[in-house]
């Protein structure tokens, strides 16, 4: 290998998490490990009604018959779920009735995180439910948005005052059956959000959730629930950063979203876990169920940037349930260092007419692990079904590993499944030409990449490019020599 | 402005460059010739700094400094162009996302701010028209899709853009018709002033009628043979190069 690409991978190993910082807030935990005691404490912490606890219960005792899968591209460490704090929240002695009131040591915390909460965030039309741990800390916009009739609140405050929309929806997409960590999540989930949007409503600004794992020791179950009545239309950002940690967290989410006939929506998310130091210490443990159930006419589309975690496993999906509907999975899965991600997505044709697009971009560096894993299903009802899949590795150096498993089953001779892949290297005869036109090789590297994923970065919000086109940076950056 | 002694450089132990020696002042325009494998891609690259090729002796100095210790881009940034002979395609970056960060990396580099974007979007049509390269190509990606004579025009382009103190055209006219070759050399023609300096790189008399040069060299295995004024191309499009190795050559 070339010098200079050395100095490349050097510098990239050199270069650490930026956002590593913890803040000091005060947390009220509960005692460590899982039994069913746990998730009453969980529940009555929450004031949620009975039927919630039961639902919990049940997902609890589901979840003890089933086993962790293994089949993912993945070495995960052995887990120990009973060694894991199941619920933290910020201690706060009295409910907030505005920004003002709102811890100071939490608000430094978000400005760090660049995270405009107050007015900025109404010039540009973005609600934020700001989530920090475990409960949400505070929720804007709320008044604009009910005027319309949606509903755009913390799970647990929709729990006690939706009970009847939460019911009919929660697990109907997502089963607390569903898999091993889905079932832990639908039995001890503290928080996330919910928002529902009427029949015939265009959601007239994003809604935006940002996540943060911030006690030490305590996983996070967020659990996000939302529901495009019909013909009603929402882009979602969800976006992540967590604080440097010695010691391994465990994330499991579970976001379900119902596109009823005719509605649209937007999932989008970056993802900037704390991925562990440059010697594979640490790092968030990221195992998210996430899927969307597409009645007639209906449209959903996940974009996602994944740049954080230590270990991903993660497979946003769309269930094509009505004819004429649309899935679309637009991916950058970023991995350096000792990272390892399987990621993709399943497109599950059942309606006629179904139509799916997947656009996966895999970029690895250091000594890390990227897949691509996906599932194209043509049921045999599928009349005219269309897929299209593009799934692309970028590898940078030659001590990391770009996988590709796509899986294509299809019931139906009128189906037309189109798969296209390409594997590729960042060329010396590229850094070559961008160095001489004076851009160091870092600036190369970060534009190149860029460059690559802008077919993916071009699908976000334009706030969420921007951020998200930095990101891909800085997880690069280093000094080079 | 480039002073080049005595310099040898080599690919594994393959030497290549064996003694070049050469003196370059502002304002001058010099050619360099010389059959296939002569090494004259080979100099370009290294007076550019790749990291392919090993400087195994010799000094060069640029502008009163010592080039050989300097990176690819510090050389750049100090105002050495290379035009490439085969650009290569970046996908997904625009040509003027690319322009505005080498732009601002060399003026960072001369003490002055970065540009402003209704400045550079001035500066962006101004010089697209001295190579009449369609300004829409300016907002697709670094060469990708571009036509060979398009890339050669890019190239151009992009030395307007930067204003090297030395342009250093590697083959500059290969794979371009006879308009574009005009387009590309009168366009270089334009960029000329006295307080820069041209080297150009090829392998036919036909670009020097536009870029008219003040010096001919000859190289011939990692050597200059010979050097002599316009004429000398002009000799050699008719009589070739045997006459000189004949009698300077090894």
């Amino acid at each position: 290998m070339k010098d200079n690409e050395r100095d490349i991978l050097d510098s990239l190993e050199r270069s650490d998490y930026k956002y590593g910082f913890t803040s000091d807030i005060e947390t009220e935990l509960i005692r460590r490990g899982l039994d069913e005691e746990v998730i009453r404490t969980i529940s009555e912490k929450k004031q949620e009604p009975e039927w919630m606890l039961e639902y919990r219960l049940k997902a609890y005792r589901h979840w003890l018959t089933m086993e962790e899968p293994k089949w993912a591209h993945l070495t995960i460490p052995p887990i120990d779920f009973q060694d894991i704090i199941y619920y933290a929240s910020p201690k706060q002695k009295k409910a907030l009735g505005s920004m003002d009131e709102v811890d100071p040591e939490l608000r430094r915390t978000f400005d760090k995180l660049g995270i405009p909460l107050e007015e900025q965030k109404a010039l540009a039309g973005v609600a934020v439910d700001a989530v920090l741990d475990s409960v949400s800390v505070k929720t804007t916009f709320r008044e604009t948005l009910a005027e319309k009739g949606i509903i755009f609140c913390p799970i647990s405050e929709a729990i006690r005052e939706y009970p009847d929309l939460v019911k009919r929806y929660l697990g109907s997409v997502v089963s607390y059956a569903d898999n091993f960590y889905a079932a832990l999540n639908s039995a001890v989930f503290s928080d996330g959000s919910f928002c529902y949007i009427p029949k015939g409503v265009r959601c007239p600004m994003e809604l935006s959730t940002y996540f943060r794992i911030n006690a030490q020791g305590t996983g996070q179950f967020e659990r996000t629930l939302i529901v495009a009545d019909e013909g009603s239309y929402v882009s979602y950002l969800e976006g992540c950063t967590a604080p440097r940690r010695d010691e391994n967290q465990l994330h499991a989410a579970v976001v379900e979203i119902v596109v009823e006939r005719d509605a649209e929506v937007k999932y989008s998310t970056v993802q900037n876990w704390y991925p562990g130091d440059k010697d594979g210490n640490g790092g968030i443990y990221n195992f998210v169920t996430k899927r969307g159930l597409c009645r007639e006419n209906a449209h959903l589309s996940w974009t996602q940037v994944e740049t954080g975690s230590a270990i991903t496993w993660k497979y946003p999906s769309c269930v094509l349930l009505g004819d004429n509907s649309v899935g679309e999975f637009y991916s950058v899965a970023m991995t350096n260092h000792f990272q390892q991600a399987d990621t993709g997505t399943k497109m599950i044709h059942i309606g006629r007419n179904t139509r799916s697009r997947i656009v996966s971009k895999g970029i690895s560096a250091g000594r890390s692990q990227n897949s691509y894993r996906g599932l194209v299903k043509i049921g045999p009802k599928a009349e005219c079904a269309r897929n299209y899949s593009q799934c692309d590795s970028l590898l940078i150096g030659d001590r990391c590993g770009a996988h590709t498993f796509p899986h294509i089953d299809s019931r139906n001779s009128t189906a037309v499944v189109e798969h296209e892949a390409t594997t590729s290297k960042i060329s010396e005869d590229q850094l070559m030409y961008c160095n001489q036109r004076g851009l160091s090789t870092e600036e190369a590297v970060g534009l190149i990449v860029n460059g690559y994923a802008k077919e993916v970065l071009s699908k976000l919000p334009m706030e969420f490019a921007i951020e998200a086109q930095k990101l891909l940076s800085i997880s690069l950056e280093g000094s080079v020599g | 402005m480039l002073t080049v002694k005595n310099l040898h450089a080599s690919v594994g132990d393959k030497e290549i460059l064996r003694g070049i020696n050469l003196e370059v002042k502002a304002g001058e325009v010099h050619a360099i010739m010389g059959p296939n494998g002569s090494g004259k891609s080979t100099l370009a690259s290294v007076l550019a700094g790749s990291e392919k090729f090993t400087v195994t002796s010799g000094e060069v100095t640029f502008l009163g400094e010592d080039l050989l210790p300097l990176s690819v881009e510090e050389r750049a940034r100090r105002g050495l162009f290379l035009g490439f002979q085969y650009p290569v395609e970046i996908p997904g970056v625009s040509m003027a996302n690319f322009m505005k960060l080498a732009v601002n990396e060399r003026r960072k580099y001369l003490g002055k701010e970065p540009v402003g974007a209704a400045e550079f979007l001035r500066m962006m049509r101004e010089k697209s028209a001295v190579v009449e390269l369609d300004s829409k190509l300016t907002s697709r990606s670094v060469n990708e899709g571009f036509s060979g004579g398009e890339k050669k025009k890019n190239e151009i382009f992009q030395m307007a853009m930067l204003e090297p103190e030395l342009a250093i055209l590697d083959e500059t006219d290969s794979g371009l018709d006879i308009d574009a070759l005009r387009i590309v050399a009168t366009g270089v023609t334009k960029l000329h002033t006295d307080r820069n300096a041209t080297i150009v790189i090829t392998h036919y008399q036909r670009l020097l009628d536009y870029i008219v040069p003040d010096y001919v060299h000859v190289l011939y295995k990692g050597r200059i043979i010979y050097s002599g004024d316009k004429s000398l191309a002009l000799r050699l499009e008719k009589e070739g190069y045997d006459w000189l190795i004949n009698e300077y050559g090894e």
